[in-house]
């Protein structure tokens, strides 16, 4: 390993994170990007989500961005983690360990089971099934046909039974620290697991999927590993936005879920770690900051045709991502590594036929 | 018995709308390989230009009937405009680029909808229907409100119309060759990129319909109300296979009846459940459909 590569490796990484877990302690204010003090609650829980979305944007970009799976299900994984286990510790009044034990075997089923038939179709296909799987986990926690999830009006978590270093407006830098190790977490993993061998073969099924079947490997088995992995740590991840939030809401449910994680992936630049976590991050804090700018008074003095989009987060951000999947195929990660293409484009040229040529050095790397 | 009938008849009134949404759709793959999000928005386009029109345009004219059918025609030609806008100015630019198209159609839908609750708000609105709509008519002891009929008629005409366009028609000829083979229609010297437009301007066509008869089933639109059609319209192109018209329409009965009678004979959202099953249970038997038209062998 050259030192080059120990500094990308270990050094950035825990520096970053290392800063970060800085961060309830830090008694300074930065007016204009956030309302109060860093260490309050109030800034402490925005940088919270603004981490659990950069985790969940990160193992959304295992399938997306490194193995080139274009799933609008992912949603339905970090549902059952938000749901399955706050309804183990609220519902059947299980301990907090048992109910997360049993959450991950359940993920790590549904996972195999869901997965292993969704990847008999690829491509457009896939990501159809993928859609109507999630819509049916949607309904179910909709229709609530046990009196589980307790429908629209969503499920609060019995504060009782967890752990009470989560429990409060005063342990808050606890669910941030939390959210902190769990981002860290998947940022390792991720990492280990593209570098792995079957990882490589990933990115080179996302390169060219027919030369990996000619060198005689079942490309559906590696798709079913990626798939597997990243709705586990999906279902991981839904814990932690479980506690983050007190309870479940249908929200994540819902197929736009799916859709933000995709945007966000795209934004900070699809098939990089930095750049999945830092679309997750820059999404969350705007998408924040923009509906409080909304409502404030020098918006409503605005005239009504400027005020409308700024009310609406998510129509500026659609507009963005639209530009930038027009502009800046390799996303905000794309600007920094240029010369070299990255996500959407490596995408792309692998997926159009006869596109691998230079391409695909990963497949060569494996055979 | 009748139970069973008002069932049936509604269940083929939900059908022909998810045909009407799906026939777009499955030309579109078919043809270029998008899977087109956008579609939701072409729903909400037919709906809401509807309501519109006829709350600020049409409110002068005195028959209630004609009120309707003027505030329609505006949102069906603003269904056409604004896909027809949306292949002009997204998809084609990026031409080829499969991935990327379908990402750009996600983010017009998600701002789509955005600035539709921004400028009209989040609540229903109330459809404004001619009365008679809201009847029923009794057929063997069944009480079928008269809307289904419309839904049912005017799906079974858009049908035939579509079929005829596609057997009878140069264009048509056209479309139907570059479903089967792209690059070799384009080797012929026939510019595939106005059939690309085309297929846009029906699929809008044919969505803003639906959003119209979604107006006239539920008796108001909202901002969600597409793409909650959008979702089974979805599954009505995988089971009915990509690229064919006549597989979307039996795809879109066979869905809407399975799960009007789940929903009934079973518990409430059952149906839901069922459909998705049976989409599971077609992929495995058949991973093409069952038109057996290419499913996922492009992008």
């Amino acid at each position: 390993m050259t030192r080059r590569r120990l500094l990308a490796d270990w050094l950035w990484p825990l520096v970053v994170f290392g800063l970060l877990a800085l961060a309830p302690v830090l008694h300074v204010s930065i007016p204009k990007l956030f309302d109060q003090p860093i260490s309050s609650p109030g800034t402490l829980a925005l940088l919270a989500s603004c981490l659990i979305w950069g985790a969940l944007a990160l193992t959304y970009d295992i399938q997306f961005g490194y193995t080139g799976l274009l799933s609008f299900g992912h949603a339905l994984y970090i549902a059952i983690g938000v749901y399955l286990a706050n309804i183990a510790i609220t519902d059947w009044h299980w301990s907090f360990w048992e109910a997360i034990v049993f959450t991950m075997v359940v993920a790590l089923a549904v996972a195999n089971v869901l997965g292993f038939v969704s990847l008999r179709v690829s491509g457009i296909a896939f990501a159809m099934v993928t859609l109507a799987f999630a819509q049916a986990g949607a309904v179910l926690a909709l229709k609530d046909p046990h009196h589980w999830t307790h429908g629209e009006e969503g499920l609060g978590a019995d504060y009782t039974k967890l752990p009470h270093a989560f429990v409060g407006v005063f342990n808050t830098k606890n669910l941030y620290w939390l959210t902190l190790a769990f981002l860290a977490l998947v940022f390792f993993a991720v990492r280990w697991a593209v570098e792995s061998s079957p990882g490589r073969v990933w990115q080179a099924i996302r390169e060219n999927e027919q030369r990996v079947e000619v060198l005689g490997m079942r490309p559906r088995t590696y798709k079913l590993q990626a798939f597997v992995l990243s709705s586990t740590l999906a279902a991981a991840g839904g814990i932690v936005y479980m506690l983050l939030y007190n309870g479940s809401t249908l929200a994540v449910t819902q197929p736009n879920f799916t859709l933000t994680l995709l945007l966000m992936v795209v934004i900070g630049g699809a098939g990089s770690r930095w750049g999945a976590v830092l679309g997750g991050i820059l999404y969350t804090y705007l998408n924040d900051r923009l509906i409080a700018i909304g409502n404030s008074s020098t918006v409503e003095g605005l005239p009504h045709a400027l005020r409308i989009p700024l009310e609406q987060p998510l129509f500026l951000l659609g507009v963005t991502f639209i530009l930038i999947v027009v502009f800046l195929p390799g996303g905000l990660a794309g600007l920094v590594s240029r010369g070299r293409p990255t996500g959407l484009r490596r995408l792309e040229e692998a997926i159009r036929p006869g596109g691998s040529e230079g391409g695909a050095p990963e497949a060569q790397e494996t055979a | 018995m009748s139970t069973f009938i008002l069932l049936t008849i509604t269940g083929l009134g939900l059908g022909a709308m998810y045909f009407l949404i799906a026939a777009g759709l499955s030309l579109i793959y078919g043809l270029m390989g998008v899977l087109n999000f956008a579609h939701g928005a072409f729903i909400t386009v037919g709906s809401y230009g509807t309501w519109w029109a006829s709350t600020h345009v049409f409110d002068g004219v005195g028959s209630v009937l004609w009120r309707f059918l003027l505030s329609a025609a505006f949102g069906l030609v603003m269904g056409v405009i604004v896909a027809t806008l949306v292949e002009l100015v997204l998809i084609r630019p990026l031409y080829s680029r499969h991935i990327e198209q379908v990402l750009v159609t996600v983010g017009f839908q998600l701002a789509f909808i955005a600035l539709i609750t921004g400028v009209f708000g989040p609540d229903p609105k109330v459809f404004l229907v001619p009365p008679w709509l809201h009847e029923t008519t009794d057929v063997a002891g069944a009480q079928i409100p008269n809307d289904r009929w419309i839904e049912i008629i005017v799906a079974a005409v858009v049908l035939g119309l579509l079929q005829l366009f596609l057997r009878r028609t140069r264009y048509g000829l056209i479309i139907r060759a570059g479903v089967e083979n792209r690059a070799m229609v384009q080797a012929l010297g026939i510019d595939v990129r106005k059939a690309f437009t085309l297929v846009f301007a029906i699929g809008g066509l044919a969505a803003a319909i639906a959003g119209v008869l979604s107006g006239v089933y539920f008796n108001v639109v909202g901002p969600e109300q597409g793409t909650s059609l959008l979702i089974f319209a979805f599954i009505v192109v995988v089971i009915g296979g990509l690229g064919s018209i006549g597989g979307s329409a039996v795809a879109a009965v066979v869905v809407a009846l399975v799960q009007q009678y789940t929903n009934y004979y079973g518990s409430a959202g059952m149906g839901d459940l069922v459909v998705v099953l049976l989409l599971g249970v077609v992929l495995l038997a058949r991973p093409r459909g069952f038109a057996g038209a290419v499913v996922g062998g492009r992008a």
